[in-house]
This record gives C-alpha cells, structure tokens and sequence, in this order.
C-alpha cells in the first residue's frame, strides 16, 4: 500500500479521470477527500468508494473561490488529520470560434482551470508547511499546453498556464520538501470525449484523433491516474516542477498516420 | 509487485544507476541480465543479486561492438526466454574539453558509445521483441543534458540530444508494434560518472545552486521513474523523458545554497 498512511484531495473527483484517480489512490490504502462542484456527482463517487470499503469524503468546491478552496483542505484536515497529497483535477473545456468566443467564456476557463490550481496549491500548500508536512501536489495539464487547437483558445492557454504554474510553484515550495509535478494527458476516453469524438461509431473526428496518436488508441482514466499516482510518491522523490505527458506520442509525431475521412 | 514476471536486460548494470535499476528491478519481481565492460563489477552484481534471492546472470557486453551487442542479446533470450524491459544505460561523460580543443576523436568516441551503443542494443532488442511478438518497453538514458547544455561537453550534450531524438523515433517506428520506447534524463547524480564535478567544492556549490530540491541525487532517485517507465503504469507513455534532476529544468536564476552537505 503506497499510500497507507496519506491523505488525498481530488478537485474535480466526480468523475472521469479525477474519480479514476480517487479510485487508485483509495486502493493504494490513502484516505481521499473528493471535491466536486457538482454535488450529486461528489457524494455518488464517494458512496461508491465508501461501499467499496475505502475511507472517503466528499467536499462541495468551486476551485475558483478561494474561501472554498480553502474549505476544502480545513475539512481534509479536520476528517483526516492532514493533507500529503492534492490532486489539482478541476477544469472546463469551452469549444467555440475564435471570432465568436464572448470575453466571458475565456474568463470562466481561465478561472476554474488557473485561478483554480493557484488557489487550491495555496491553500493546501499553507497547511503542509504550518503542519511541517513533506507533501505533494500534482496538476492535471494537458498536451494542449504545446498543442495548440483553433477553437479552444481559453483552455489551450490555461492549460500552457497550469504548465508553467508546476514549474513556478515548483520552485517556490522546494525548501519546504513539497514537489509539485503535473500530468498532460493526451485525449482521454471518458463520457464527454466518447461523444464529443463518436468513439463507438467511428465517426471522422476519431479518425482525426487516432491519426494523430501513435499508439492507436485513446487513454483511459486509469492510465493517467497511474502516472498522477507515481508522481505523488516517493519514487518521484528527486522530481520537481516537472510535466510527464501521458499522450499515446502524439506530441513527438510530425505528421500524421495513415487515416480515411 | 511491479514487474512480477518480467524479464529485463540492463546495460551498463554493473554500477551506479545501471546497478541500482538492477536492484530495484529484481526487487519488483523481474529477472535481469546485466551487461557491462567491466567484468568484476557486472560479475559481483549478478553474483550478489543471486545471493539475495534474486534471478541475475551478468554477460560482458561492449556496446561498440556489434558482434558483442547480437551475442549479447541472444545469450540473454537464451537465459531468460524473453527480454520484455530494456534500460539502455551504458554510457560515458567524458573528461570536459574546451570546445576550440575537442578533438575528432574525442567527439566520435563518446557519439560511439552513447548513441551508436545505444542504438545497436536499441534496435537488437527491438527485432527480437517485435519477432516474439512482446509488448515490451525501451528506456533510454537522456540526461538534463538532452534538454540543456554545458560549453565544455560538446560531445555529451549532442549525445543526450542525440538520445532524446532516438527515443522519439524509436517510439513513432515500434508503436504499432506495441513496444513503447521513453527516456530518463537524470540531473546531476552521485556516481562514477559525476565524480568530477562532486570533489571540487566550487564545482559543487555551483552544481546545488541549480538544484531546488537542495541535494545531489542518489542512483537511487532514479529508480522510480525506470521502473515507472518499464512497468504497465505508463502503458499510454511513449516517445517521452522523465527528469528525475531535483528541478533544476524548472530553474532560470540560481537558488541560495545554504550549506555544503558533507562529501
């Protein structure tokens, strides 16, 4: 059990890959306390692994409002003792034309996705240094932190921001013993993408897709919860400020594979 | 039990990072073949591995030379039955050389053993496994050096750039065929190869004044990412290096060092 002895927050746990992360790291013995705006999402995902035996809480959290993420690491203290670990998982995505894109989706996006990790570190970051606690924090970012798309401006940008914020924070916690490392996830088969791609019927999106991913396939949420899982623990030990990029090859390919529109 | 069943073949396993991935590997589950031009190190290595209930056999290997390179993976599908894991660790720094001064031969040398060396394991490995129909995974050994540079080093940092561009061909060629290929870049770790910098007491402040972490590593701070890598935990990673470096690829400036750890 990797993880016996920790206390996990999950942002976002509710579902895809937070509640595949939440999951893994409730089996590898960690207490998790599951925070989700969404509240029958969060209370469905703990009862699940509560009923599996795991010790879990849920948490209501908008990561953008700072009272809340402060909240959210008072109660993990308070129901568990401590925080070892934070997930930063929350985000959106806002597909839309450039040209037609209104000022207010970019500033939700920036909020849930930036402003959110800021303020969730912080928080949670401020109670491992009081608690003299040698945590750790992994973001969830994205190879669109690199690869750009036309009609996702916000959360491209946000997502190069949760980047660059891994390496800043990084640094700034590094005498304090806390590591912060992030996982980019290339395109992940959950609920939304499986629609949004037509992953069952074939459709042309998912040809795109697969044209444009070296292995073949899309990744499932267990697969990039075990690289949030190995950056969180001690065989991460000498990693800082660092991204791994969980992408089936998709940001080392040049051109593209064979594929029929 | 990470790598239960797992059959791993190791150069340059009989020190340093190669030894300590040797250890942890066997103490996951996997069995390993050590290569190595050092016959008493690669020879002590398995001899101990053994004795601590491990399976490890220890086959001289010279990566410049393609004939003990062929003879060397054969031998260890012959030991083994299979190779499912490579860490493709052989590898030298070299003395550092003002870059007017580098000679030819100086630069061809270590192009010789980092990337061709790397290469002929690289690609022996790779036929059998695509032969045998395995799944299995390459790690090379980058280096912060595949992402940054030194002036005196030309010929180690085109090297480690020269690993970084192989992994990421490597992984495009061997995708449909299921072997994923990564990269570990380490930063500046405690071994025979970094003794250089780490007797100097100038060198070393300069060294921890680029390592937020606060410490040189130990082989042992690489382990986890290579195990990480050769595992069915990174089943959806290829093409990619991890640097395990303290953080000193996040680093612009410099951070205070505090105090020199005792050598």
């Amino acid at each position: 059990m990797r993880f016996g002895d920790k206390t996990v927050i999950v942002t976002g746990g509710g579902r895809g890959i937070g509640i595949g992360t939440a999951k893994k790291f409730a089996e590898e013995g960690a207490s998790v306390v599951i925070g989700e705006i969404d509240a029958e999402l969060g209370q469905n995902a703990a009862d699940d692994l509560s009923d599996a035996g795991h010790r879990v809480a849920f948490v209501q959290v908008d990561v953008g409002d700072p009272n809340q993420a402060k909240n959210l690491v008072t109660e993990a203290v308070e129901k568990f003792g401590s925080v070892d670990v934070l997930v930063n998982n929350a985000g959106i995505i806002r597909t839309d034309d450039f040209l037609e894109t209104d000022i207010e989706t970019f500033d939700q996006v920036l909020r849930v996705n930036l402003r959110g990790v800021f303020l969730m570190t912080q928080a949670a970051a401020r109670h491992m240094v009081a608690a003299g606690t040698k945590g750790s924090v992994v973001n969830i970012c994205s190879i669109t932190a690199f690869a750009g798309m036309p009609d996702q401006v916000g959360y491209c940008v946000s997502k190069a921001g949760v980047f660059q914020m891994t390496r800043s924070i990084g640094l700034a916690l590094a005498d304090k013993g806390i590591r912060v490392n992030a996982v980019g996830p290339g395109t992940v088969r959950t609920e939304l993408s499986e629609s949004a791609l037509g992953y069952d019927s074939g459709g042309s999106v998912m040809k795109r897709v697969l044209a444009r991913t070296p292995l073949g396939r899309l990744a499932e949420p267990e697969e990039i919860a075990n690289a949030v899982l190995f950056l969180a623990g001690d065989d991460a030990g000498y990693l800082t400020g660092h991204t791994i990029f969980v992408d089936g090859g998709r940001l080392i390919q040049n051109i593209v594979l064979p594929f029929d529109e | 039990m990470r790598l239960e069943g797992k059959r791993a073949l190791i150069t340059g396993g009989g020190r340093g990072i190669g030894l300590a991935c040797a250890q942890r590997f066997v103490a996951e589950g996997a069995s390993v073949v050590l290569g190595d031009i050092l016959l008493d190190e690669g020879r002590t290595a398995a001899e101990e591995l053994t004795q601590a209930g491990g399976k490890a056999t220890f086959i001289e290997c010279d990566v410049t030379d393609v004939g003990q390179v062929n003879n060397f993976v054969a031998a260890a599908v012959d030991a083994c039955g299979g190779i499912d894991i490579l860490f493709n660790n052989a590898g030298i720094i070299g003395p550092g050389t003002d870059f007017l001064g580098t000679s030819e031969d100086e630069f061809r040398r270590i192009m010789e053993i980092n990337v061709f060396g790397a290469f002929r394991v690289a690609q022996a490995t790779a036929r059998h496994m695509v032969d045998q129909g395995i799944s299995g995974s390459i790690i090379n050994t980058g280096s912060m050096l595949s992402a940054l540079a030194n002036p005196d080093q030309a010929a180690y940092v085109s090297s480690k750039h020269g690993i970084h561009g192989l992994t990421k061909a490597m992984a495009l060629a061997l995708a449909k065929h299921g072997i994923r290929v990564n990269a570990i870049g380490p930063g500046t770790i405690k071994t025979a190869v970094a003794e250089a910098v780490l007797v100097n007491e100038t060198a070393y402040r300069r060294v921890l004044s680029r390592i937020p972490l606060g410490y040189i590593g130990e082989p042992e701070d690489v382990t986890g990412p290579v195990v990480f890598l050769a595992s069915d935990e990174s089943s959806y990673m290829t093409g990619q290096i991890i640097y395990p470096d303290g953080g000193r690829l996040a680093l612009n400036h410099v951070m205070p060092v505090k105090e020199l750890p005792a050598a």
